[in-house]
C-alpha cells in the first residue's frame, strides 16, 4: 500500500514536470520547430498505435482498418466545428453545404475559453462515438472471420469509408474530396499569450492511453488476453467470444476515431486521400517495433517512427558534398568501423548459436563486408567529394530496411509484451544483483 | 444497347484477365504458406520499372524476357529474405514481413525512379489499334483474355501432370506432412514464387500497356484486387481466382460505366465482405477443417 502511493506521487510529479517541459517548449523561441512537429505528431500516432494494440496485441485481432475509422473521426470533428461564417467559402463545391453549426465556436462566443475546450472534448467525444459506432456495424459480419481474412476484410471497410465521404452526395457535409479546413486546431488553445499547442495533444492522448491501460487491467482486460492466448480455453473459462471481440473492436475503434480528430487538429486540414491503407501500415509497424502486447511499447515507438521519418533521418535526403579530404577520411573511418562492427555481431550471434562456417549468411556478411569496405577504401582514395546515394528518397529506403531489421531479426520489437516501468524494475534488479549495493535506480523490495 | 455495352464489356473482360494473371500468385503463396504475399503487387510494379528502364536501352526480343526473369529473380529474393527466415513464426508476424517488404519496395522504387510517372513503351503489335465490331481498341484488350486462359491452362497442366506439380498439391494440402514424405519443401515454395512473379511479370505487361505511366505505387490497388479476386474465387483454386478475377474486371468497368467511378474500388471490397460473410471458402474453395 506504502509502495503503491509511492508510484502514484512519482507518475503524478513526472507528468506535471512533462506538461511544463513541454509548455517551456511551446512558448520559447528557437525552439526546432521539428521537436515540436515530432512531439506533436508522435503524441497522436502514439494513441492510434495503443488502440491498434488493443485489438491486435490484447485481443489477438488482426485488424488494418485503422485509417478509416480516423478518417470518420477527423471527419466528423472537423464538420461539426468550421466556424459558420467559413462553411460557405469552404464549401464552394456545394453551396448550401456545412452542417450551418459550429459546436466549438458556439460554446467560445458562450462560455469562452472554458467552451472552447469543452466543445473540443465534446467532438472529439463525438468523432470517437461515430466511429465506434460504425465499428459496431461492421464488426458483425467481419468478426465472425479468423485471422488474416480478418484483416483483409477491415482493410477493404476502410477502403469503401475512403470512397464513400468523397461521394458527391455526401459533398455538403464532407466536401467530397475537397479539403476541410478553419476548424479550431491546436493552435486555438491559449491561456493569455500561453501557447498551448503541443501540450494539448499530449493531454487528450495521454488522457485516452491511460483509459486504455486502465481498461487493460480491468477484467475487460484479462478477458482480451485469454482470448488472444487461446480462444477455445477462454470459452471454456466462460469467456463471451463474440460480445468480448466486438467491445475490443469497438473500444479501438473509438480511440482511432479520436485519435483522427487530434490528427485533424494537428494537421488544419482533412483531405480523405491521406487516410489510405499506407497509414495503417505505418501504425502497424509502429506496433510491431515497439512490441506487440505493451502499451509503454507502442508510445514510445510512435515517437521513434514519427521522429526517424520527419526529423533524423531528414539529412539522408539531401545531397551532400564533403569539405575537404580530412572530413571525407573522418566519414570513411567511421563508415568502415559501423560495418566492420556490423559484420563482427553477425559473426559473434552465428558463432554463439554454433553456426559458423562456410554457410550462405557467414559466406553473405563476409562478401557484402567486404565489398562495404572494398568501396570505402576507393572513395578514400578516389578525388570525388561528393557522398554517394544521398537524395531525395533515401531516407525512406533506410527507414524501410531498419523496419524490416526489426521485423525479422528484432520480432519482440522494443518491450516485447511488457510494460516500461516493469522492464525498468527488472534492469534495477539485475544492476543490483550485478553491482551490490553500489548501483542506484534498485528496488529489490 | 449491344453497341453501348460492348466497350465496357471488352474492357472488364481485358481488365479481368490482368487481375486473374496476379491473383494466381496471390493464390498459389497463399495455399501453400497460408500468407497474403502483400508485396505481390509491389512486385508487379517493379516489372512495370524494369520494362521502363530496359525498353530505353535494348530492343524488345531482349527486354520482355529480361523483364520475366528479373521479376521472378525478385520474387524468390523477396521470399528468401523476408519470408523464409520466419518460416515457424506465427502467421501475423510473417504478414507484418509481407506488408513491411512491401513499404521497402516501394520508397525504393520511390528512391530509384524519383517518384515521378514513368512513360510505359508502347509494345509494338499488342498496342496497336484494331476494331471489333464497330468499336476501336487496342490489340491488347484482346490477347489479354486469351494470353490468359493459355497461361492457364498451362499451368494447371503443370500442377496436375508434373512431380513439382504433385509437390506443390502435397505442400498446399498439408505443410508438415509434405516435408515427412520427403518434399524438399524450400523448393516447392521457391517454384511456387517463381511462378506466380513470372506470371506477374506477364501481367504487368498488359496492364501498363493499357494504362500508360508507372507510379511507384500504382501496384497496390491491383494488387488488393487481384487478392479479392483470389479470395472471391476460393483462396488456392487457380481457376477459382481466374473467374474472380474476370468477374471482377468486368462488374469495375461497368460501375466505371455508369459514371460511379469513387465506388468501384469500394465494389471490390463490398464483394470482398459479401463473399466472405456467405460463403467464406470462395466459388471454388475446398472445405478445410481448422484443427484446434
Amino acid at each position: 500500500m506504502k509502495k503503491n502511493n509511492k508510484t502514484k506521487i512519482v507518475s503524478a510529479v513526472l507528468i506535471v514536470a512533462l506538461l511544463a517541459v513541454l509548455l517551456l517548449l511551446d512558448n520559447t523561441k528557437g525552439v526546432p520547430s521539428m521537436l515540436l512537429t515530432v512531439l506533436r505528431k508522435g503524441a497522436i500516432y502514439a494513441l492510434v498505435a495503443v488502440s491498434m494494440n488493443l485489438l491486435n496485441g490484447f485481443t489477438g485481432l488482426f485488424s488494418l482498418g485503422q485509417a478509416g475509422f480516423m478518417l470518420l473521426g477527423a471527419y466528423t470533428y472537423a464538420a461539426l466545428t468550421i466556424p459558420v461564417e467559413s462553411q460557405t467559402s469552404i464549401y464552394q463545391q456545394y453551396p448550401g453545404g456545412g452542417v450551418g453549426f459550429s459546436i466549438t465556436e458556439g460554446l467560445t462566443n458562450a462560455m469562452g475559453g472554458f467552451g472552447l475546450l469543452l466543445g473540443v472534448v465534446i467532438c472529439l467525444i463525438l468523432a470517437g462515438i461515430v466511429a465506434a459506432l460504425l465499428a459496431y456495424v461492421i464488426g458483425l459480419p467481419v468478426l465472425r472471420l479468423k485471422s488474416d481474412y480478418l484483416a483483409i476484410a477491415t482493410l477493404g471497410f476502410a477502403e469503401i469509408l475512403r470512397a464513400v465521404v468523397q461521394y458527391a452526395k455526401l459533398g455538403p457535409v464532407t466536401n467530397g474530396s475537397n479539403l476541410l479546413y478553419g476548424f479550431t486546431s491546436f493552435d486555438d488553445f491559449k491561456i493569455g499569450s500561453l501557447k498551448l499547442s503541443t501540450v494539448m495533444p499530449f493531454v487528450f492522448s495521454g488522457l485516452c492511453i491511460a483509459v486504455v491501460v486502465l481498461l487493460i487491467n480491468s477484467t475487460y482486460g484479462r478477458a482480451f488476453k485469454a482470448i488472444r492466448d487461446d480462444e477455445v480455453a477462454a470459452e471454456a473459462m466462460g469467456i463471451n467470444l463474440a460480445k468480448h471481440k466486438r467491445m475490443s473492436f469497438v473500444i479501438s475503434s473509438f480511440f482511432a476515431g479520436i485519435s483522427g480528430a487530434l490528427l485533424a487538429m494537428y494537421q488544419a486540414s482533412v483531405q480523405a486521400v491521406t487516410f489510405k491503407a499506407a497509414m495503417t501500415y505505418e501504425i502497424l509497424l509502429i506496433v510491431v517495433i515497439g512490441g506487440i502486447g505493451s502499451i509503454s511499447g507502442s508510445v514510445i515507438a510512435s515517437f521513434l517512427f514519427v521522429g526517424c521519418s520527419e526529423w533524423w533521418l531528414r539529412f539522408l535526403d539531401n545531397e551532400k558534398t564533403l569539405k575537404n579530404f580530412n572530413a571525407k577520411l573522418i566519414f570513411a573511418i567511421i563508415f568502415g568501423l559501423i560495418v566492420a562492427g556490423i559484420a563482427v555481431a553477425i559473426f559473434f550471434k552465428q558463432k554463439k548459436n554454433g553456426k559458423l562456417g562456410a554457410n550462405v549468411p557467414c559466406i553473405g556478411t563476409a562478401i557484402v563486408a567486404l565489398a562495404a569496405i572494398g568501396w570505402d577504401i576507393w572513395f578514400v582514395i578516389s578525388p570525388n567529394l561528393k557522398l554517394p546515394l544521398l537524395r531525395s528518397g533515401f531516407r525512406m529506403v533506410v527507414f524501410s530496411v531498419i523496419i524490416m531489421v526489426v521485423v525479422l531479426f528484432f520480432r519482440k520489437g522494443l518491450l516485447g509484451d511488457q510494460e516500461l516501468p516493469d522492464v525498468l524494475h527488472r534492469f534495477g534488479a539485475w544492476l543490483q544483483s550485478r553491482f551490490g549495493k553500489s548501483a542506484k535506480g534498485g528496488d529489490a523490495k | 444497347m449491344a453497341a453501348k455495352i460492348l466497350p465496357y464489356l471488352l474492357g472488364g473482360i481485358s481488365v479481368g484477365g490482368q487481375y486473374a494473371l496476379i491473383a494466381i500468385g496471390y493464390t498459389m503463396v497463399y495455399g501453400i504458406l497460408r500468407l497474403i504475399n502483400f508485396a505481390h503487387g509491389d512486385i508487379f510494379t517493379v516489372a512495370g520499372f524494369i520494362m521502363v528502364y530496359a525498353a530505353a536501352t535494348m530492343p524488345l526480343y531482349v527486354t520482355i524476357p529480361l523483364v520475366i526473369i528479373l521479376t521472378i529473380l525478385l520474387g524468390v529474393l523477396v521470399e528468401k529474405v523476408a519470408y523464409k527466415p520466419l518460416r515457424t513464426a506465427p502467421r501475423m508476424s510473417v504478414m507484418i514481413s509481407a506488408i513491411g517488404m512491401s513499404y521497402l519496395l516501394q520508397n525504393s522504387m520511390w528512391y530509384l525512379t524519383g517518384g515521378l510517372a514513368k512513360q510505359y513503351p508502347t509494345l509494338p503489335w499488342i498496342s496497336d489499334k484494331i476494331t471489333v465490331a464497330g468499336y476501336t481498341t487496342s490489340r491488347v484488350t484482346i490477347i489479354t483474355p486469351i494470353l490468359t486462359i493459355v497461361l492457364v491452362v498451362a499451368l494447371v497442366a503443370l500442377i496436375q501432370k508434373t512431380k513439382i506439380g504433385m509437390a506443390m498439391r502435397a505442400a498446399s494440402r498439408d505443410f508438415e506432412t509434405a516435408q515427412l514424405m520427403g518434399i524438399k519443401i524450400n523448393n516447392v515454395i521457391s517454384f511456387t514464387f517463381v511462378v506466380g512473379s513470372g506470371l506477374a511479370a506477364i501481367g504487368s505487361m498488359l496492364y501498363f500497356s493499357n494504362y500508360a505511366t508507372v507510379t511507384p505505387t500504382v501496384g497496390a490497388m491491383p494488387g488488393l484486387k487481384a487478392f479479392v479476386a483470389a479470395v472471391f474465387g476460393g483462396i488456392g483454386s487457380i481457376p477459382g481466382a481466374v473467374i474472380g478475377g474476370f468477374i471482377i474486371g468486368i462488374c469495375e468497368s461497368f460501375i466505371k460505366g455508369t459514371g460511379a467511378t469513387t465506388f468501384s474500388d469500394a465494389f471490390t471490397f463490398a464483394l470482398l465482405i459479401v463473399i466472405l460473410a456467405v460463403k467464406p471458402t470462395g466459388l471454388f474453395g475446398e472445405n478445410l477443417t481448422e484443427k484446434v
